[in-house]
């Protein structure tokens, strides 16, 4: 009697595995499909022409004026001269290191809380709502300890763009969640106070907002109240902001089963212990997309506050588009305002993705 | 627009009946005690109103903002630039945002008479022309009958195009556009023979052009739009100053005295240039200033032929011709009252 030895497995075809195999798969494996695949290469290849052609081939990088382009490709030195009031708007030069100080404490408390390796989170999480952003005001707007004032008519460009998306994210936090309870809570004094906001300020466009904060209400103050411009338009945009965010975090409230509720009550805990400790903790976590959702629509909203002659990013490309000695240079600016505005929306969603995956614990 | 511009009108004139009666005479004292002059400029306007590179404002609205502060505190840096936009500028006056708004405002009767805004005087005769391209052999607007015309939405320029063409008894054929970027790029691709805007945008906008001089600006102008600085109703001190800031750069001109030779000017026999510069007659005193007003403005600004030729004339990219821009004597219509 004879053993049965199985033959070792032999390895599959070498056409149906790896690069060859996924393309043979996916891309090759009918006849519309090949014809799809070709034309989605010439258009690739068309774009991707046009981008190396336009932007880099024949585009110029050197010189610091208008006549200093061949103007057959970009002419990066648009930006090259300009970049210092595109970052900083009118800021004055001699005082920009204060901007940059900022810029590299923001990105090393960032990065503290991104790297997991970093001890003491909560400590410097503390730290970067409350310390910092005095920290960021002082040396921005100056006034104190020598430090030359620097008035928010001089901000402008990224910075202030930044400034207002910071303000308005850290801010609209607490106020959406604050609301998001009070149109939960069985009070009826609270819950109409909270519905009637939520639905006041979702029913109304930001521009109507921010048109009512620059246009409309400093004719409604007494003569000499000289309110800021731009802290009218954060409280504008922080206010509406809020709104959308209670209701991000009401649908999160909403998902948490309610023997979650009850069991907290079972266990005797108080209302905000029982928010604060099981509550929110599973909602928040659960509301991650939708409230990063809402920070990147803030973010790009920020770009509004130019019809109020706030010069942000995209309205100091636009006034560095209208100057007489650099004609003609649109494509570079929006090409330029949108790069910057996609590399920090792009960043926030991929930080969102890592936060999800961080804190899942779902019984999947 | 038409709703939005009554809505301006009732907001301002709210503002108006509110702030008139605190603002009488103050606006002097109120700028000399802080120190600086605060001046709404637009958001960017070639020639006009624009930052640099480097984030300095410049521009013949500009100017006139220096020249004010030039009268008032004697140094032409002491301004504090708010840019505007068109639709919040009448307010920020009206609220004392800013002391007087130099940003190309069409100076009109409804503006005039029910905003509560004076206007102070004419920086730039403008008014709406054509831009054609030169290959459609074309050398006046009366030929355009049949074309296909480039608008930049806004009410007034399509209404202004309307009626010209129907006055003359002509056909054309809209094509409308959202930005100037646009309307420069659907005249450069063909898509109209015309393009049609103020004729000081004109200017900037042929900048645009992959080739300049391939297009040319036809000599009808169709509306009036006299732009000028604006200031708040009830306070003639004030407005009194704005005024003659700008009547001095004129009065300059036309008496030749520049930015480069005022010193030497400043020991004339000539009466006139005396007055002007304060070195007889106490013309300062009238309008609450130091009597050498006139010579910081012209020392530091220049006159109206410097300050044009700057910003908007031939030592400027746009190289607009001074035309309604001259001096009356020189077949425009600058004109400014006598400083006696």
């Amino acid at each position: 009697m004879t053993t049965f030895t199985p033959k070792p497995d032999l390895p599959p075809p070498p056409n149906t595995v790896g690069v060859v195999g996924w393309v043979r798969a996916n891309l090759f494996n009918s006849v519309p499909n090949i014809i799809m695949t070709f034309v989605g290469l010439y258009v690739i290849w068309l774009a991707a022409y046009w981008i190396i052609d336009w932007g880099i081939l024949k585009a110029d990088f050197v010189g610091d004026k208008a006549s200093d382009c061949s103007r057959e490709g970009a002419c990066w030195v648009f930006i090259q001269a300009w970049f210092d009031r595109f970052i900083y708007g009118f800021f004055p030069d001699e005082e920009i290191w204060r901007v940059n100080v900022v810029f590299v404490l923001a990105g090393i408390l960032l990065a503290a809380l991104i790297i997991e390796a970093v001890p003491h989170k909560g400590k410097i999480a503390l730290f970067s709502l409350i310390g910092f952003p005095i920290i960021a005001f002082f040396l921005l707007h100056g006034g104190w300890f020598g430090l030359e004032t620097v008035e928010t008519e001089k901000w402008g460009g990224l910075m202030l763009t930044l400034v207002l998306a910071v303000v308005g994210i850290v801010a609209s936090f607490p106020i959406g969640i604050a609301f998001a309870l009070g149109r939960r809570s069985n009070m009826p004094i609270i819950r109409s106070i909270s519905i009637v906001y939520i639905e006041f300020w979702r029913g109304v466009p930001l521009i109507t907002v921010l048109f009512m904060a620059s246009v409309m209400l400093p004719l409604f103050m007494t003569e000499g109240t000289d309110l800021n411009k731009l802290i009218r338009a954060m409280i504008g945009i922080t206010l509406f902001q809020g709104a959308y965010m209670a209701e991000v975090v009401r649908g999160g409230l909403q998902a948490i089963p309610k023997g979650q509720y009850e069991a907290a009550d079972a266990l005797g805990l108080s209302y905000w212990q029982k928010m604060g400790l099981i509550i929110l903790p599973q909602a928040l976590k659960l509301m991650i997309p939708g409230i990063v959702n809402t920070f990147i629509a803030l973010f790009k909203d920020t770009s509004l506050v130019l019809i109020i002659g706030l010069f942000d990013l995209l309205s100091i490309v636009q006034s560095a588009l209208t100057n007489p000695d650099w004609p003609g240079f649109a494509t570079e600016g929006y090409l330029f305002a949108g790069f910057v505005f996609w590399t920090f929306c792009f960043g926030m969603s991929r930080y969102s993705q890592r936060l999800e995956a961080k804190l899942n614990t779902s019984h999947r | 627009m038409s709703k939005f511009k009554s809505l301006v009108t009732a907001v301002a004139a709210v503002g108006f009946m509110a702030s008139t009666a605190a603002h009488a005479g103050a606006t002097l004292d109120a700028v000399k005690k802080k120190g600086f002059v605060q001046c709404g400029v637009s958001t960017g306007l070639p020639g006009f109103s624009n930052p640099d590179e480097k984030g300095n404002w410049v521009g013949i609205d500009v100017d006139v903002c220096k020249g004010i502060a030039a009268a008032v505190l004697g140094d032409a840096s002491k301004v504090k630039y708010v840019p505007l936009n068109a639709k919040e500028r009448f307010t920020a006056l009206q609220s004392g945002e800013v002391d007087v708004l130099s940003r190309n405002t069409t100076w009109t009767l409804t503006r005039d008479a029910s905003l509560g805004l004076n206007f102070a005087g004419v920086t730039y005769y403008d008014g709406q022309g054509f831009l054609v391209s030169k290959d459609l052999g074309v050398s006046s607007a009366k030929e355009l009958d049949g074309a296909a015309v480039c608008i930049q939405a806004g009410t007034t320029t399509e209404l202004n195009l309307a009626d010209y063409f129907r006055q003359n008894g002509m056909k054309y054929q809209p094509v409308v556009f959202d930005t100037s970027d646009q309307t420069v790029k659907g005249f450069e691709a063909g898509r109209c023979d015309v393009l049609t805007s103020d004729q000081s945008q004109l200017y900037a906008l042929r900048l645009k052009l992959s080739n300049p001089s391939k297009a040319v600006i036809l000599p009808e102008v169709i509306s009036k739009e006299p732009l000028g600085p604006v200031v708040r109703q009830g306070d003639d001190e004030w407005f009194n100053i704005v005024k003659w800031s700008l009547f001095a750069q004129i009065n300059a001109e036309e008496m030749g005295v520049t930015s480069a030779n005022v010193d030497k000017m400043k020991s004339s026999n000539n009466p006139n240039i005396q007055r002007l510069l304060g070195t007889a007659g106490e013309m300062g005193k009238l309008l609450g200033l130091s009597n050498d007003w006139a010579y910081n403005i012209i020392k530091q600004v220049g006159n109206y032929g410097e300050m044009f030729e700057r910003n908007v004339g031939q030592g400027s990219a746009l190289k607009i011709q001074r035309g309604l821009n001259a001096l009356w004597t020189q077949g425009g219509i600058q004109y400014a009252p006598p400083l006696r």
